[in-house]
């Protein structure tokens, strides 16, 4: 059941802040159980640096569990390594064999400047949420819950893309380095909802406008998708482009009226 | 027992309360709102639902996370669901209802005030989130979909798939996303809190330590509330996230707030067992697994042949043998102590003996593999994925695991802690689980505090100092917190010994595990209570921190949270050495039924234990408030 | 430590600085997905064209035929009927310019728009991955648009030159479809040419025509599964239609004959 890998190299990427340059550090993991994760993998490799003096690899993780998004990591030149619609946290070693050669390189976008190491800043998700993610609802005078129906098809939809963690691992993996995945799968969540309709269209104008201000553009790739830790679509992104060019109509309209 | 603790708990009876504290609370007009700053530390559902709103009644509100962006709080793990009294189901439930069984599942641990007001608002919860745009899983008619959840007899838990704690956490965020865009919060990311500034016995703002600079910088307010989670980690194996930490609610604590029953903690039944000795966190498998798979281990001790090799009658399926109304379904606290019991004699299963089997060979059986894949498949997945084993084919594994922490920062009706101007909301108040948390009610403790709580008590406070003037970073005290932090930092970077934080964090947690786990005695109690003050001197001297204080240091960051948790760890033994009892999740085996359960003791220990820190984390000063109960009746819980 | 990262509160990140509208379509134009929406329609625009031009030039397989009392070559009849379309309403030839109007704008506007979106997209990660990549769904076609793309437009420039101003066609005749086909397809290496750009443009339309459904945002649940198909459908059409010239050329099938 269990197995012991052997004589892994691990290139991993050290660099010191946004503007030093990096370069690959080569470590050597003589054993390590297949039971382990990727990050304890990581973990161990930190405290034998740690005892011989050296600093840590900075990286960024949390729940572990695949659900908080903090994980990132490109393995083998894949975003959150070989399995699909996995993150960082969930890849055990049992997919490596003895004597691979891995390289760990943090995800490069000019929207993700890195900030050590293999950690990236990721902030700018948070300015596309910002601009446009939400459905204005001030607390407290929310009618009653079964008030408006939802079909259940509408809301498993809707569910789907709400999945999203925000890892990043989309951009990631997109050759151009574009958040259309991001976004779309927030726009939606919540367009699809009739809770979302009021905003429906300054959300997917304000949202993308934003988005654009930061990332690369959608050239239909599809990495995105096989990259994604919850496998959303890429339909989430024609749905999208639908709404962002009725937005531009319908926007205009609200705006003669006022 | 004379208490220095006031509740503030309304007048009235006990339906009637929280009304009476809305009409009669104090308000502040709406321009005059903006005159106040409140700091809000951690953005998960209470932190993030609570900067939201005050931001929206119009506070300049100051949110500080420690995460690269407010939606990574771990209340994004949480996956069964929220509770709520909305009775959709027509199946009995009521406000009554719901604040019965969070009382009776606490063992009988909580104050009644707080946990009505808990129920009353439960229902504002699941409208508030709808209305945000919660996708919670609907029936085919449209409207919203309800499961049931152990202790409870109807169905009131609302859900999204097994991703609950995600889509409210998304829902707060988003609210608090929205509020930042429009300029009505300031956020600052990767901030960690390092003190709490208390000028003339109020809360007069904090210190942070910017984690990518490593600059420390002072933040003064009107009022600070902390939403900073739970301890759970203080075991290091949990099923908490990597960088939960005691933190702000330790820092707190040493600048005078009392720390409430730090010795209710919940152990989940169903985890999967530690594999290794360098595992980093245990991951949690639902609870409703335990609603088809059989819980069994062999009969006999080391008996190591595979599963399948196993004759029925040589399994002893305990939990149905012990509890034969509730079965598998026994409550947590219950079911994790069964699991230890059969470990600790002997019979655990899997490679280091250190699990028991959840079967589902049965459930296959009768529903075939297509339907528990529909119902379970997401989990069998995960579980495949960290263990290799296919659960179709192989009998899970699991074993309890640290996941909840009931004790907290003692807080009185109005949320605030024994500190005029502070707050704690969330796990990490002491909030209102008693003894024990029920599955479901975590999630809408901490929406409650944040969205229906707050907003209201905080007025009551702020009030008073309108028009007045509060110290501003500029006094003197400021600059001293901001120096200690330093100097701690300093420290940890200057000992230059031979250990990582990490390491220490393990085996600090192997001693809390062993001693304050699960099942808890005097000696092991006084044993950890020689250990743990051992361990923490010898993290003085051998700790090795690389790399300096400034920049980003994640081993720097570590070190500081490890040094709380050693002395929150002396003061959960001591609390639970003290609390000569059995109820919920404090199980001390000297006082149990001949049965082997709970034994509470009423008659001394009806009381919440609030510690005050004297300077000498060894000698904490015990205060109680006692608990009355006006409505309910203590009774004992049977599960048999 | 050389961080240099802005750091401090984050607030009113949302709050609108908005300036005057811009005119609708240079305000659409503007943001990234406006323009792969132009992108996708001057790609429909040459989609069109292309299967129309691979459907008319399918007439040189029909011969000789008897126009107007005489013997001539069918596709010669069907040029001249392009120049005459519309005729009555509009004088001779002016038809097939707006039509040609329409093609080189639409030509302009996907090049601008593709020459945008890569230096958007060098922008977007200025620093590339120093370790290999391992492309999951990305494609040889997807990849190479625009590497397809010039070659496909070079090659553009070659076929006008050779078969409608004349210029690199031995003996050229102003009129004499056929002729001019026969006379330039004979020779090996040019045949060879138009194979390999009618395959780089079978990659394009590959990827192009899939790739246009999503910017469109035309997106149905039920008829997803259907957008590849459709799109490896056109670019096989054109393909097989295309390539069938030179070969059918080389083979004699295609071979010119003075008529009387």
């Amino acid at each position: 059941m269990t197995n012991t890998l052997k004589n892994l190299t691990l290139k991993v990427w050290r660099q010191d802040g946004p503007n030093t340059s990096g370069s690959f550090e080569t470590h050597t993991i003589e054993e390590i159980t297949d039971e382990a994760s990727f990050l304890e993998m990581i973990d161990i490799l930190n405290e034998r640096l740690i005892e011989d003096g050296e600093e840590a690899i900075v990286f960024d993780h949390d729940c572990r569990e695949g659900i908080c998004g903090t994980c990132s990591l490109m393995i083998n030149g894949q975003a959150h390594g070989p399995e699909r619609g996995t993150a960082t946290c969930q890849l055990h070693m049992r997919k490596f064999s003895s004597g691979d050669t891995i390289v760990i390189e943090p995800w490069r976008a000019s929207a993700f400047p890195i900030i050590r190491d293999l950690m990236v800043d990721r902030s700018s998700f948070d300015r596309i949420v910002e601009a446009g993610g939400y459905i204005t609802a001030a607390t407290g005078g929310a009618p009653d819950a079964n008030l408006i129906p939802v079909p259940k098809p509408v809301s498993d939809a809707a569910m789907d893309a709400a999945q999203c963690i925000g890892c990043g691992a989309c951009v990631a993996a997109c050759p151009n380095g574009a958040a259309n995945l991001f976004t779309a799968a927030k726009i939606t969540h919540l367009n699809l909802l009739p809770q979302g309709q009021a905003e429906r269209y300054s959300r997917a104008e304000d949202m993308v406008e934003t988005m654009d201000s930061y990332f690369g553009s959608c050239t239909n790739h599809g990495e995105c998708e096989a990259a994604c830790p919850k496998e959303i679509s890429i339909d989430v992104i024609a749905l999208m482009n639908a709404d962002y060019r009725k937005a531009k109509v319908q926007n205009r309209k609200q705006l003669s009226r006022t | 027992m004379s208490s220095i603790l006031d509740s503030k708990t309304p007048e009235g009876p006990l339906a009637d309360k929280w009304q009476n504290f809305k009409a009669n609370e104090k308000l502040v007009n709406p321009a005059n709102k903006r005159k106040f700053k409140v700091i809000v530390v951690g953005t998960g559902l209470a932190g993030a639902s609570a900067a939201a709103t005050l931001a929206e009644l119009g506070y300049q509100v100051d949110a500080f996370t420690f995460h690269d962006s407010p939606r990574r709080a771990h209340s994004i793990a949480a996956q069964g669901g929220i509770n709520a009294a909305k009775n959709y189901r027509g199946d009995g439930d009521s406000v009554h209802r719901l604040f019965y069984d969070t009382i009776k599942g606490g063992d009988f641990r909580s104050r009644e005030s707080n946990v009505h007001r808990l129920a009353e608002v439960s229902v504002n919860i699941i409208d508030q989130m709808v209305a945000q745009g919660v996708p919670f899983a609907r029936e085919y008619g449209g409207m919203l979909d309800n499961r049931s959840f152990g202790g409870a007899q109807v169905s009131r838990t609302f859900y999204a798939r097994g991703q609950t704690g995600q889509q409210l956490l998304l829902g707060a965020y988003q609210q608090l996303a929205r509020q930042i865009g429009q300029g009505g919060v300031r956020l600052f990311n990767r901030s960690e809190l390092v003190d709490v500034v208390v000028i003339e016995g109020r809360a007069a703002g904090i210190v942070v330590r910017d984690l990518m600079t490593g600059e420390l910088s002072s933040h003064s307010a009107h009022a600070v509330v902390l939403a900073t989670g739970g301890y759970g980690n203080a075991f290091f194996l949990s099923t908490n996230a990597m960088a939960c930490n005691v933190t702000a609610a330790w820092r707190a604590h040493k600048r005078g707030a009392f720390f409430a029953n730090p010795c209710y903690t919940q152990i989940h039944p169903t985890c999967i067992p530690q594999s290794d000795d360098f595992q980093s966190k245990l991951t949690l498998m639902s609870e409703s697994l335990r609603n088809d798979g059989r819980v069994w281990v062999p009969k006999v001790a080391g008996d190591n042949r595979e599963p399948h090799l196993i004759p029925e009658d040589e399994r002893d399926y305990y939990l149905e043998r012990l509890y034969p109304s509730f079965g598998n379904l026994a409550p947590r606290d219950i079911s994790s102590r069964a699991a230890k019991r059969a470990v600790d004699a002997g019979q655990g299963v899997g490679p280091k003996q250190n699990g028991v089997y959840l079967d589902f060979g049965e459930a296959i059986g009768r529903l075939g593999r297509d339907t528990v894949a529909e119902r379970y498949g997401n989990l069998f997945d995960m579980y495949e994925r960290i263990t290799g084993e296919n659960p179709y084919d192989v009998p899970m594994r699991i074993y309890p695991a640290s996941h909840y922490t009931m004790g907290g920062l003692w807080v009185d009706y109005e949320l605030m802690t024994t500190i005029p101007g502070l707050y704690a909301a969330g796990e990490a108040n002491f909030s209102d689980h008693g003894a024990n948390r029920l599955g479901a009610s975590a999630l809408m403790q901490g929406l409650s505090d944040g969205y229906f709580v707050l907003p209201y008590t905080i007025s009551n406070y702020l009030s008073e100092w309108l028009n007045k003037s509060v110290p501003d970073t500029s006094h003197p005290e400021f600059a001293k917190v901001e120096n200690e932090a330093r100097d701690r930092y300093n420290r940890f970077a200057s000992v230059g010994g031979t250990r990582s934080p990490d390491w220490f964090h393990r085996e600090l947690g192997k001693i809390i595990w062993d001693y304050c786990g699960m099942e808890r005695t005097e000696a092991g109690l006084e044993k950890a209570l020689g250990e743990i003050p051992a361990l923490y001197e010898e993290f003085k001297k051998d700790l090795r921190v690389t790399g300096g204080t400034d920049g980003l240091n994640q081993t720097l960051e570590k070190a500081g949270r490890v040094e709380d948790f050693f002395e929150l760890g002396m003061l959960m033994c001591r609390d639970a050495l003290d609390r000569k009892e059995s109820c919920g999740g404090h199980f001390r085996a000297e006082y149990q039924t001949e049965e082997g359960e709970a034994l509470r003791d009423d008659d001394n220990f009806a009381h919440v234990a609030a510690w005050e820190n004297t300077g000498d984390p060894m000698a904490p000063n015990r205060h109680v408030e006692d608990l009355v109960y006006e409505e309910v009746h203590f009774q004992t819980r049977s599960y048999k | 430590m050389s961080q240099t990262f802005q750091r401090g509160p984050v607030t009113g990140t949302a709050v609108k600085k908005r300036s005057r509208r811009k005119p609708f379509l240079v305000d659409y134009y503007s943001t990234a997905v406006g323009k792969k929406y132009v992108m996708a329609i001057t790609g429909i625009i040459g989609v069109a064209f292309i299967i129309g031009h691979m459907v008319g030039n399918l007439k040189a397989y029909l011969g000789v035929i008897e126009h107007n009392g005489e013997q001539v070559y069918d596709i010669d009849v069907y040029g001249e009927f392009l120049r005459e379309l519309l005729v009555p309403i509009l004088p001779h030839g002016y038809a097939l310019w707006g039509l040609r109007l329409l093609l080189i704008g639409a030509v302009v506007l996907h090049l601008h728009a593709a020459w945008s979106l890569t230096m958007l997209n060098r922008n977007a990660r200025p620093v590339k991955y120093q370790g290999a990549r391992d492309y999951q769904i990305a494609n040889f076609a997807s990849r190479t648009m625009r590497w397809s793309g010039v070659l496909v437009l070079v090659f553009i420039a070659w076929h006008l030159a050779d078969l409608t101003w004349g210029w690199l066609n031995p003996g050229f005749e102003y009129g004499a479809i056929y002729r001019n086909l026969d006379a330039s397809l004979s020779r090996i290496p040019v045949a060879a040419l138009y194979i390999a750009a009618n395959i780089a443009l079978g990659i394009h339309l590959f990827h192009g025509v899939w790739s246009l459904f999503q910017s469109m945002g035309w997106n149905n649940p039920r008829f997803n599964r259907w957008r590849k198909g459709i799109a490896t459908g056109i670019a096989a059409a054109v393909v097989v239609g295309n390539v069938s010239f030179p070969i059918m050329t080389l083979a004699g099938v295609i071979s010119f004959q003075p008529l009387s």
